[in-house]
């Protein structure tokens, strides 16, 4: 931890202020902004997920949503039934990290757009099963009153405080994946979205990696629908159909896929804007969202932070050619003389 | 024995349909490498053209007609220069996302500007059955059928015995050695956008009637092409006919002897098993791609 912050002042320092604003700003917003706070991080840790199974290890994936949904609905069939949230957070993974794995299945055997069909055949296949299987999930009327968690005699039933609860686990999971990107699993990730043949040429267990990959990310999904039911206090199926799993793939995307903070940005930009988008627009915030992602994406496939990247990248080579075109003439008159 | 009768039939009459868009589906990934997530909502937004036009007080005739123009325009040519084009050389899947998106474009716009109601839309043809052989039939069922049949006896005509169609062809195959023996690449890429946009247009004239227009009704056909084109063989236009027809009329059946319910799950499974054990598709080649 120390080298980071040595090695990494400017990173730290942005981390921590972030940080700062984050335990800060929502004493300065209502009721609503603290729950959209929260959605917030919710969302990231699901998106944190899925940037792992696509931005590092690159396996596309259309069925994050349903794992949320999974997640959720473990949580809150649970808590209603009087067990604790912490229960049914290890239930949650283990049951998530079970599926994510044999989800990775298809994935050793195709790539690309026919694995985006299997995930989403997956995601439309557990809406179906919360819908339809009512002694379970009580289908499309939903489980109503899911008690907010307590913590040492501490109800969290205020949104405000559920929203420091949702931030604590942020905190904790980001850290974990920082680790996780950063150890040789990470590099293996990597080395497996860049050129499959040549990392199980080097030495790297290729299917263990992939079903790695799918497992952990549709663990993330899962932690992540275990904080959404007590948050929203009800679910149905609605919000777990397959629009989940485009929008949480969008998020990754739009944020910037395979950066550490491209799901930070992407939850925030797909949670708030259209909140944000709707004072101005009224009814057309979802329009006015897609339109903004297609351009987007039109001018940097890579994402917000992509388009970052990519401009640091080009004004560090202009001052570096600039530097260069300054040193020639020094050297021609050296010569001259 | 009649009750199956009449359930194969309007297995077919739904097939006919997914066939439809099946086909276009295909073509745009032949052509350029294009997976439509918008191909569904391209079913759904004609009827509302058309839903349009006949509240300015037009026919029906004319109505459709605008139809075509409308899609060619919009979701043929527009929809390759502005998205296809600029996203294609960022790869397949930038570009799959970027239809996503257009996706939700698409039906938001319908909802916002239009409505979020579902509406009645005209038929070909008046609902009544016909007796055919002893067996019930729907006449608006077989109507869909002939129509979709001729589309697709046209659309293979003019693919295997016209110059235009075998330059299409061999675009598809190979658009470098297409370029240098002189056909016009650009052209025909443009021209397979066209057709699906005319594909598009009579799948929605057809399937609208029964299903009503409704900003969301592009979520169920969409899905169903991309499972008809992936079982059928994505690389074949038979292999996405036949696949159409076949799941048409498993999900008639499915719905009667499965359970309404699940009636959606089984489509599912079938694509989970081809792409596990036959991911060419049924009737598909293997597509072999250099590393």
């Amino acid at each position: 931890m120390m080298r980071v912050i040595r090695q990494r002042p400017v990173a730290t320092a942005i981390a921590l202020l972030s940080l700062a604003v984050l335990l800060v700003l929502p004493i300065t917003l209502g009721r609503f902004g603290n729950y959209m706070l929260a959605m917030w991080a919710t969302m990231t840790i699901a998106a944190m997920g899925l940037n792992l199974t696509l931005g590092y290890a690159g396996q596309i994936s259309l069925a994050q949503g349903a794992f949320v949904g999974i997640g959720a609905y473990i949580s809150a069939i649970m808590t209603t039934n009087g067990w604790p949230l912490g229960a049914a957070l290890v239930v949650a993974i283990v049951v998530c990290f079970a599926i994510g794995w044999l989800l990775g299945y298809p994935a050793l055997r195709v790539q690309h757009h026919y694995l985006a069909f299997v995930t989403l055949s997956f995601s439309t296949l557990a809406y179906l099963v919360f819908r339809n299987e009512e002694w379970l999930t009580k289908g499309t009327y939903g489980i109503y009153s899911i008690p907010r968690p307590t913590i040492l005699g501490y109800s969290l039933k205020h949104h405000l405080d559920f929203y420091y609860f949702a931030l604590m686990w942020l905190v904790v999971i980001s850290l974990l994946m920082w680790w996780l990107v950063r150890s040789p699993w990470g590099r293996a990730f990597t080395a497996l979205r860049e050129n499959p043949l040549r990392a199980q040429s080097l030495g790297v267990d290729t299917r263990l990696y992939t079903l790695m990959a799918f497992a952990i990310g549709s663990t993330m999904g899962g932690v992540a629908g275990v904080l959404y039911a007590p948050l929203v206090e009800f679910i149905d199926p609605n919000p777990f159909a397959l629009a989940l799993s485009f929008n949480l793939l969008l998020m990754v995307i739009v944020g910037g896929s395979g950066y550490f903070l491209g799901p930070f940005l992407g939850a925030l930009i797909a949670v708030l804007l259209p909140e944000w988008l709707r004072d101005y627009t009224s009814d057309f915030y979802l329009v006015a969202y897609a339109l903004l992602v297609m351009i987007l994406l039109i001018f940097s496939p890579t994402g917000i932070l992509g388009l970052v990247d990519r401009l640091a990248t080009s004004r560090r080579a202009r001052r570096a050619s600039e530097a260069r075109a300054a040193e020639t003439p020094r050297i021609k008159a050296k010569e001259g003389a | 024995m009649s009750s199956f009768a009449t359930l194969v039939i309007a297995g077919l009459a739904t097939g006919a349909i997914y066939a439809l868009i099946a086909i276009g589906f295909a073509l745009l990934w032949q052509a350029s490498q294009t997976i439509n997530f918008a191909q569904g909502e391209f079913v759904m937004l004609p009827a509302f053209f058309a839903l349009v036009a006949m509240g300015l007080g037009l026919p029906y005739w004319a109505a459709a007609l605008i139809t075509f123009v409308l899609a060619a325009v919009l979701l043929g040519a527009m929809f390759k220069r502005l998205l296809v084009d600029p996203m294609l050389k960022h790869g397949v899947i930038p570009l799959a996302m970027a239809t996503m998106a257009l996706a939700i474009f698409l039906k938001e716009s319908v909802k916002d500007l239009y409505s979020a109601e579902a509406y009645p839309f005209p038929s070909l043809v008046p609902p009544v059955n016909v007796n055919v052989l002893g067996t019930n039939v729907s006449l608006q069922h077989i109507a869909i059928i002939v129509v979709a049949l001729v589309t697709l006896v046209a659309l293979t005509w003019l693919l295997d015995h016209t110059t235009t169609g075998r330059q299409m062809q061999a675009t598809a195959q190979n658009p470098t050695v297409a370029r240098i023996l002189g056909i016009p690449v650009e052209r025909m890429i443009m021209l397979t956008f066209l057709i699906n946009a005319v594909l598009v247009v009579i799948a929605s004239l057809l399937v609208t009637p029964i299903y009503l227009a409704k900003f969301s009704s592009g979520e169920t056909l969409g899905l169903a092409a991309f499972v008809a084109a992936i079982i059928g063989g994505f690389n074949q236009l038979r292999g996405a006919i036949v696949g159409g027809f076949l799941l048409g009329v498993i999900d008639n059946l499915a719905a009667a002897y499965v359970s309404t319910q699940y009636r959606a799950a089984v489509p599912l499974f079938i694509l989970i098993a081809v792409i596990l054990f036959r991911p060419e598709g049924l009737f598909g080649r293997k597509e072999e791609r250099t590393v």
